[in-house]
This record gives C-alpha cells, structure tokens and sequence, in this order.
C-alpha cells in the first residue's frame, strides 16, 4: 500500500478515535441542554473526575498489577457510578435549586468559586487554609444570596444569566477542589489492558485504540436504545419536548431531569477512562479543553439533538488529527473555534438540528 | 368530585384568579367559558398542579391538591388534555399514547384503552406509526383526548378542544366528549365556544378577568340575556 495513504489512514483512525471520545462528552452537553436548556458547563469536569475516579479504582482493585479484561470492567463500573452521583449532586444542589426559584445556593457556589479561583490562581495557600478559604467564599455567598433574595423580587428574566453563572462556579468549584485534592502535578493512568501493535492489512494499528473505538461506540449505541426504546427514555423525551405537558402524563419531571444527569455524567467517565486508555496523562484540568471541544461538537450536530452528537465529536475529532497531522500541531485548539465561528455563521442550528427552541 | 375554594393565582404582579370557587360532580359535564385572558387555563393548570395557587383550596373526592406535584395529582385520577394540544411532535402517534399511560403498569390494559381509543378515533388507529407531529390539527386534538384518556382518569379536564379547528370537526370533537360522559367520565369543559359548550354540559361558570360572574344549568345560562349578549353573539 502506498505510505501515503497508509498514514492517511492510521491518521483518520487516530480522529475517529478522538472523535468518539468527544462524542461521549458532547452527549451529556447535550442531554443536559435538551432538557433543560442549560449549559452544564461542569460537565467537562465530569469527565475529569471520571478519569481520576477511574485511576484510584484501578489502584485500589491493583488492575495496575493486573491488567486484564474484568479488572477494566471493574474499573469503569467504579468510575461511571462515582460520577453519576456527582451528576446527581450537581443537579440536587446547584440547578435545581435555581429552576425552584430560589437562588441562594448559586450564590454559595459562586461565592466559593470566585475564592477557590483566586486561591488556585493567586494565592497558591496549602491544604488546610485554602479549605477555609473556601469555606468562608461559601458563607460569604450564601449570605450574599439570602440577602439578595430578600431584598428583591425573583426576577425569571435573569434567571437564564444566572444559571450560566452558576454554571461556570460549579465547573471553577470542580477544577480547583480537584487541584487541592487529587494535586496540582498529573498522575500517570496505569495500563489496566494489556495491548499490542496490530497489522490490520499494513496499517499498524495499538489495540487499545479498538478498544477506546468499540466501548466508545457500545455506549452510544446502549444510550441510543435506551433513549428510544425504553421507558424511561421516552418519558426523556417527552420531558425535553414539553415539561409540563410531560408532567402532565404522570412523569415525575424532577427525577427524569436527574437520571440525565446521571447518564450524561456516567458517558464521561467513560470518555475519561477511555482517554487514560490512549494517552495516559490526567490532571485536574485536563476537563476544560476536551469539554469545550466537546461543547463545540454538540453545538456543531445541533445542541439538544443526540445523533448530531456523534456526529459533531466525529467531526471534531476527525479534523483536529488531521490539521495537526498535515498543517501544524499549533492550530489542535484553534480548529474547534474554527469550526464553531463556521457552524454559527452557515448553519447556527447544527448540522442535524432544525430549529432553535426557546424554553420558557 | 371536585371542590375548589377562594382560588388566588398570581403570576408575578398579575392577579389571574381572584377567589374563584368552582364544583365539579360525579358523572357532569361542567364547562367553563369566558372571554380570551378570563383566567380559564390557569383555573385548569392550578388544578392539575402547574401554578402554584396562593390562596384558597383545591380538592378532589375530599383530597387536598394543593402542592402536590402534577405527576401525583394524575395518580389521583385527574387528567389534563392542555390548551394548544401539545403532543409530543417528535414521537409517533402510538408513542404518544404510551406516554398517556405513563404510570399504568397493567400492559393488557393498556392495550385494550389504546383499541377503544381507536375506536373513538378510527383516524389515529391509521396513523398509529406516523409521527405525531404530521398529524392535522383535528388528528392532534383527537389525539391529545386520547392521550388524556389513557392514564384511565376519573376526572378529564379538556382546555379548549375546539381551538383552531373547522366546524364539522368542532362536532366531532364534541360528540366524542359526549360519548365520553355517556360512559361514566366526569368532565371539566373549557371553551371558548359558548353555544356548544353550554349544549354539551350540565352545568356551566362564565369567567370574566378572574372572576365567576355566572354560574348555572347550561340551559339557563344559554339563556339568561347578559350570557346571550356577551358570550352568543346576542
Ligand atoms: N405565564 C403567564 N405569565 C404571566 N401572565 C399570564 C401567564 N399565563 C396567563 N397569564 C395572564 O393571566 C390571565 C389569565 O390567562 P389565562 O388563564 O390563559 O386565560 P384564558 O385561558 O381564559 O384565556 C391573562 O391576563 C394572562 O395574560
Ligand atoms: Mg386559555
């Protein structure tokens, strides 16, 4: 086979790869945007969490001594529920809070947010201190919310600027309580699959990027049928078309809003499994440039639409390898703007979105 | 069956409903008619649980409604076919029915609603697999009916079924409601269509900017001058 078309090709896997990876994370941007018109801006921190929570696992179950086939299972079984329930919390605690009308919780958070970013970017105070540190943004924000709260009338029209805000404090919240304790330097994701060279007909191919391929492509697909054929799926549905009407029907709104939560969240543990699988470096900001790249790939299939999803992350991934590949490594970054400035000029719906629809 | 009591719905600085006191009785229909922005929707979203009513009592067969959550007010037996139909456009018409069954866990029984429901509506039973969303708007009303009628209810509250539609299917849709009665289903009846709301009911309010002004026989409401000035065209 020609060497070009060779390296073409391993190069077009390579994105492929990258692609279904950002897939799994722009779902849950998606999910969560579909039914709640809300950017979960945390969410790449999710993933983030994912990653490390799938680290302590593989070291307490010493899947790093043992790699193997059921340690792995073990390993994403662990990480996918913690990170689940961190969805859970985020939700319970900071997003529903605010859709009930009452905003002094995102105060909390925003309040800690501003005093952890400080601390992260400013101050640089060691454990115990940069707790209290915390601690006191907390109090201070939580009186903030109540005062303000008392003071004036809740007002629905900034309720959307809110929720962006409080988004943005809980994913500031996340990096640097991950930085105070999972440590500022990177961890080394262990092997915990073993893994070879592959000649698939001349390509040489590392196994493990079939296996970050196959689990990532298994779980859209399970999500795809658990969407469209399941019960809880369709109340899904019908919650992100029309909540009340969907109310309506006897589904209890609040605990469809949190299984979402749950399931975006467990799609990016995987995602951060999967990528300590292909490049094994994790550290507690490793979320916030696959998140955005992962926001753009949603935005790019049509935000609030799974299939376009895939599709978006495909695409992202597709031409971030293929740029670095041919063009230079120093526009990797620059081509998700790139192709979201595209998207929003030609087509601000998405490829596969139809329309832009308002929640009221 | 259904007792409502000094109901106040706000939203924000607007004062929606203002004491409204309404009864519903086992086996009646009982419609409620008035000008657009009387109040009548939000009287049928208090009671199934979407505002928050500030003051006065909701109950149904001696239950108290008030804040409860919709989902759990339809276990009680109440169902809500809401103004504008919304269906669910992006699912198919057997879907949407399933969604209207929602909490029933009885399959067998589920299926065989969904049969009488085609028989009631011959129309939806072709259009079973289509997207909900390609139906006319007769077809989506008929469905949003039948939607409602899944969750086997006591009690329909119906918000303006005839909105939008052409006259022969604005009979259809009330005879239908009829039938429905006729077969033992209490019905709470808005409209905006005066004389065929007051031909179909038993007993009838007329709204006006959040207050009862009348209430009585259909008949005699169909009758009373004030009612013909205002609400049939004299
Ligand atoms: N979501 C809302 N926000 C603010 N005002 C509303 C809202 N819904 C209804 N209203 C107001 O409440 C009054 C009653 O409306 P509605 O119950 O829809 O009346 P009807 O169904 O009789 O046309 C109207 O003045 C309307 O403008
Ligand atoms: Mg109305």
């Amino acid at each position: 086979m020609d060497a070009h078309l060779q390296t073409f090709i391993q190069q077009l896997l390579n994105g492929v790869v990258w692609g279904s990876i950002y897939a799994l994370i722009a779902l849950g941007y998606t999910m969560v945007y579909g039914i709640l018109r809300l950017i979960n801006f945390a969410h790449g921190d999710v993933y983030m969490f994912g990653a490390f929570m799938g680290y302590y696992a593989a070291r307490l179950f010493h899947v790093d001594q043992r790699p193997g086939v059921m340690g792995t299972i073990l390993v994403f079984a662990c990480s996918m529920a913690a990170a689940g329930l961190l969805g859970f919390l985020i939700e319970r605690g900071a997003y529903r809070e605010l859709r009930k009308g009452s905003r002094t919780v995102a105060y909390m958070i925003i309040g800690t947010a501003i005093f952890a970013a400080f601390n992260g970017a400013a101050l640089h105070l060691a454990g115990g201190a940069a707790v209290l540190f915390g601690a006191a943004g907390f109090v201070a924000g939580g009186i903030g919310g109540v005062f303000l709260e008392r003071n004036k009338r809740h007002a629905p029209s900034t309720s959307r600027l809110t929720a962006l805000i409080t988004a943005i404090g809980v994913s500031l919240l996340m990096e640097n309580g991950g930085l105070l304790v999972f440590g500022a330097d990177p961890k080394f994701f262990p092997q915990i699959l073993p893994s070879r060279e592959l000649n698939l007909g001349g390509i040489m191919v590392n196994s493990s990027l079939l296996i970050v391929l196959g689990v990532a492509l298994f779980l859209m697909f399970a999500l795809r049928f658990l969407v469209m054929h399941t019960r809880a799926g369709k109340a899904m549905r019908a919650v992100s078309f029309n909540r009340d009407a969907a109310s309506l029907m006897g589904i209890p709104t609040d605990h469809i809003i949190s299984l979402t939560f749950v399931g975006g969240s467990m799609l990016a543990a995987a995602a951060g499994i999967l990528v300590g699988l292909a490049n094994p470096k994790i550290d507690p900001l490793m979320g916030i440039m696959p998140g955005l790249k992962a926001f753009v790939a949603a935005v790019l299939g049509g935000i609030g639409n799974i299939p376009g999803a895939v599709l978006g992350g495909l695409i992202m991934g597709i031409s971030e390898t293929l740029v670095v590949a041919y063009v230079s490594s120093t526009y990797r970054d620059a081509i998700a703007f790139a192709l979201l400035i595209l998207i929003l000029l030609v087509r601000p719906a998405g490829l596969l979105g139809t329309h832009v629809a308002e929640k009221v | 069956m259904l007792e409502i009591r000094g109901l106040d719905v706000y939203y924000g600085a607007v004062h929606a409903l203002k004491g409204v006191s309404v009864r519903v009785e086992q086996g009646e229909v009982v419609t409620l008619i008035g000008a657009n922005g009387a109040g009548k929707t939000s009287l049928l979203r208090a009671i199934s649980g979407l505002v928050k009513p500030r003051a006065g009592s909701l109950k149904f067969e001696g239950r108290e409604l008030g804040g409860m959550e919709p989902h759990d007010i339809v276990k009680l037996g109440l169902s809500h076919a809401p103004e504008g139909r919304q269906i669910f456009a992006n699912m198919s018409v057997h879907e949407n029915l399933e969604l209207g069954a929602y909490l029933r866990k009885d399959s067998r029984g589920v299926h065989d609603d969904q049969e009488r429901i085609f028989t009631l509506f011959p129309r939806l039973r072709e259009r079973e697999k289509q997207g909900a969303g390609t139906l006319s708007g007769g077809e989506q009303q008929m469905l949003a009916i039948g939607r409602a009628l899944m969750s086997r209810p006591r009690l329909l509250l119906l918000d303006e079924p005839s909105l939008g539609l052409a006259p022969i299917l604005v009979r259809e849709i009330f005879k239908t409601i009829r039938e429905i009665n006729q077969d033992g289903m209490t019905v709470l009846l808005v409209e905006q269509n005066a004389h065929l709301a007051l031909k179909a009911a038993n007993r009838g309010y007329v709204l006006e900017t959040g207050t009862v002004k009348f209430e009585d026989e259909a008949s005699r409401l169909a009758s009373n001058e004030e009612v013909r000035k205002a609400y049939l065209g004299g």
